[in-house]
């Protein structure tokens, strides 16, 4: 879906996608699309791990260090 | 503002006809609003006038100081490879949208500091808060974030730490950690003393805040066991239920028989958050800690746009005065004067050393283009900049009266509303007392005396913001204790996450101090370096609670020297490796702040040690209670002679804390003059960065 603003046209879609990726990224979960994509070029011969599974391992790994927080 | 052209085209770009004109009406405007916040001198004055001389200010720093520290300091160049493309794995080094990126560095640098610091300033006006946090942020603040990212980016993401060890030596990286670990234990300590004070005798608010444990602990389940990717939605959730215990603490706060089972003293509640925090840092991250952190994300960024929102559709009137009397350091709120404790107040608004670690830690691993580092490092901060008004703003729209009331001390205004209206009039703030009794009504509160630490402050200023947009005066009360759990919630994830560091960084320094000498079972070596942490955080946040003058008055000057501390390290470091990389010219850009930053620590430093004046410093206040100690007798807050000696003590471990922030300063400072010295003696280029010794890679990116 296209939307025209500013005499600008934005894909929808796009801006929503964009919009969950950077929710997800704060919760520290980075694009899953982006890690297959690199696993099934870089390391063809690994299977890439589960949603479920990416997003266990990447919430272990973000409080590894402790996970430090801004005041 | 031009955010999409890298440096490099902006950089050939010369200001035409129409840009001269767009950028030099900004500088006008901005002037003329900064003009009119100075010079007005009538009842109230309205916030457009800060929001928009904070906006021009930004504009301006970020199109032509950013650009600058992007071209010829920091060198960046756009055709260079950064960390996430030459180490990409898909987990931690991933190429990443700028815009994505722009809103996980942003989440991860705000927090309580940019709220709280303003509401204290306030005290002295808003005038000279608001020119710190904008002078601040585009010559201090942003600037170290930015090049702290720029060169963390060029050593593949290392940390602070860790590239102070490589460019000034292993010793001055010993020191630096040393620091740290001083500031997580005061830092944890006042930010829990804001939530006790915000929570104490409050039933709605402990409510709300004991409600999100269980939810958060739901959360947790049901991501490790039934529905890991579904994260988003199961937050979703969790910030729903969070709003339903916000309406339903008004039900308990309204039953006497349940109010009174969540209505607790501050020692009490210091208590239960020492234990939360010993409970949250031992078990499993993701059973508490990590969905606490995911519902304080949202409701952090949810809370920050309604407030901009907010602000930007009610346009309030601030009724705080530009500058009151208390700029000559008799203020109730924090005591000292204007400089340096201003400066040391208002820390993260306008440069917060914590940013440090924190555009050395997952940020610059996943800059897709070095051309994107303007916009996440110094964009960021002036963001949070915006945030630091937004408080201030706030903060500025209570009646002063009431603003006084909440922030200063019972010790100095009495503990009732006869007392403290009649106190603060004879300041020059007239309040009635029932005003002040009518203000607590409307928030659902059985006082708002004393409640300092900003958090309620804020809460007040916020919910008088949202109440225009949405509800009016029948949601005053909810809007409040949304305002209060909103802190409260990412105070806490603070605390649980900032225990856990501490705790690394114990365990880290106990085996650098045995050698691997001593072999400790894991879980007890874990057990027991959680202890110390929390002890270390523990014993200050229990004195504050006890503290006569409330504790925010003595233990937030002593955080704002440690956070501006760590900006001077992290800022020393910079210099260092501009000198290294024979940048000496542009040096000054690092070096202003720093010796702007080293100043204030250290004069406030000096001053919370050896001011006369018992208010101020630490041994003046030993001194007294000495003296009356000696002469049998007792001061406030001390029932016995036991407790006399405790508050000496307490004065002695402060003194102590301070001497080593500033001995900390000192060495950094001396580390740094030492590395820049060999930097210039040598003639060629001495800083490592990645990337140096492969020129190849740099061929078709």
């Amino acid at each position: 879906m296209i939307c025209r603003c500013f005499g600008k046209a934005f894909d929808l879609a796009a801006v929503g996608r964009g919009a969950r990726e950077t929710a997800l990224l704060m919760l520290g979960v980075p694009d899953y699309d982006a890690y297959v994509a690199h696993v099934s070029t870089a390391h063809p011969e690994q299977t890439p791990a589960t949603r479920d599974a990416f997003f266990t391992a990447r919430q272990d790994a973000r409080f590894k260090g402790g996970g430090l927080r801004c005041c | 503002m031009d955010m999409s052209s890298s440096p490099h085209q902006a950089a050939r770009v010369r200001l035409g006809v129409s840009g001269a004109l767009i950028w030099g009406g900004t500088a006008i405007l901005g002037a003329a609003s900064l003009a009119i916040l100075a010079v007005h001198r009538g009842e109230t004055v309205n916030a457009l006038w800060m929001v928009t001389a904070a906006l021009c200010t930004y504009a301006i720093g970020y199109r032509f100081y950013g650009l600058f520290l992007a071209r010829r300091v920091a060198g960046l160049d756009a055709a260079r490879p950064t960390p996430a493309v030459l180490r990409r794995d898909g987990m931690d080094y991933v190429p990443t949208s700028k815009f994505v990126l722009f809103g996980h560095h942003f989440a991860a640098i705000a927090g309580a500091g940019p709220l709280v610091g303003p509401v204290l300033a306030a005290q002295m006006g808003y005038l000279p808060g608001t020119l710190w946090i904008l002078v601040g942020v585009v010559f201090a603040g942003a600037v170290q974030d930015f090049i702290v990212l720029a060169f963390s980016t060029r050593r593949d993401g290392r940390s602070l730490g860790d590239m102070i060890r490589t460019e000034m030596g292993p010793f001055a990286g010993t020191v630096a950690s040393v620091g740290v670990l001083a500031i997580m234990f005061i830092l944890l300590a006042v930010l829990g003393l804001i939530v006790v004070k915000a929570l104490a005798a409050s039933p709605w608010g402990t409510f709300a805040v004991a409600a999100t444990m269980p939810i958060a602990l739901g959360m947790g389940l049901w991501l490790r066991f039934v529905r890991p990717r579904g994260v988003l939605e199961v937050s979703a959730v969790g910030v729903v239920l969070l709003l339903a215990a916000i309406w339903l603490g008004g039900r308990v706060a309204a039953e006497p028989a349940l109010a009174a089972l969540f209505t607790w003293s501050a020692p009490t509640l210091a208590l239960v958050l020492m234990a939360y925090g010993f409970a949250a840092s031992v078990l499993p991250v993701w059973l508490l800690l990590a969905p606490r952190d995911y519902l304080s994300t949202f409701l952090k960024i949810g809370t920050i746009a309604a407030l901009a929102v907010g602000i930007l559709v009610t346009l309030p009137e601030l009724h705080m005065p530009a500058v009151t009397r208390f700029v000559d350091g008799t203020g109730p709120v924090f005591a000292g004067s204007l400089f340096p404790f201003l400066f040391i107040t208002i820390a993260c608004g306008s440069v917060s050393g914590f940013h440090a670690l924190v555009s050395s830690g997952t940020t610059p691993k996943m800059l897709a283009s070095e051309a994107d580092a303007r916009m996440i490092g110094y964009g960021a901060m002036l963001a949070e900049s915006g945030v630091a008004i937004m408080a201030m703003i706030a903060a500025s729209v209570l009646q002063p009266g009431a603003y006084f009331a909440m922030n200063a001390p019972a010790a100095l205004v009495g503990g009732d509303v006869a007392h403290a209206a009649a106190t603060i009039s004879a300041w020059g703030f007239a309040i009635t007392p029932d005003a002040l009794t009518r203000l607590a009504h409307q928030v659902g509160e059985a006082t708002v005396l004393g409640r300092a630490g900003g958090a309620p402050t804020l809460a007040v200023g916020m919910a008088t913001i949202f109440s225009g947009v949405l509800g009016g005066d029948r949601l005053m009360a909810f809007w409040y204790h949304f305002a209060i759990l909103f802190e409260a919630l990412f105070i806490l994830t603070t605390i649980d996450a900032g225990t856990r560091v501490a705790r690394f960084m114990v365990q880290d320094f106990a085996a650098m101090a045995s050698r691997g000498g001593v072999r400790v079972p894991a879980l007890a070596s874990n057990l027991l370096a959680t202890g110390v942490a929390v002890a270390g955080w523990g014993y200050f946040l229990y004195q504050g609670v006890i503290d006569p003058l409330g504790g925010i008055n003595t233990l937030w000057p002593l955080f704002g020297i440690a956070n501006q501390m760590l900006a001077c390290i992290a800022l020393t470091f910079c210099s260092v490796v501009l000198f290294k990389l024979k940048r000496a010219r542009v040096a000054w850009t690092t070096l202003l702040p720093t010796a702007w930053l080293a100043l204030c620590t250290l004069t406030a430093g000096a001053e919370k040690i050896f001011a006369a004046a018992p208010a101020i410093g630490f041994l003046a206040h030993a001194a007294k209670y000495e003296a009356a100690a000696r002469a049998g007798g007792l001061l406030v807050p001390a029932h016995s002679a036991a407790q006399m000696r405790q508050i000496i003590l307490n004065d002695r471990v402060d003194v102590s804390l301070t001497a080593l922030f500033m001995a900390v300063v000192v060495t950094m400072l001396a580390c740094g003059v030492r590395s820049a010295a060999q930097a210039r003696a040598n003639p060629r280029v001495t800083a490592r960065e990645a990337g140096d010794d492969m020129p190849l890679l740099r061929q078709g990116v």
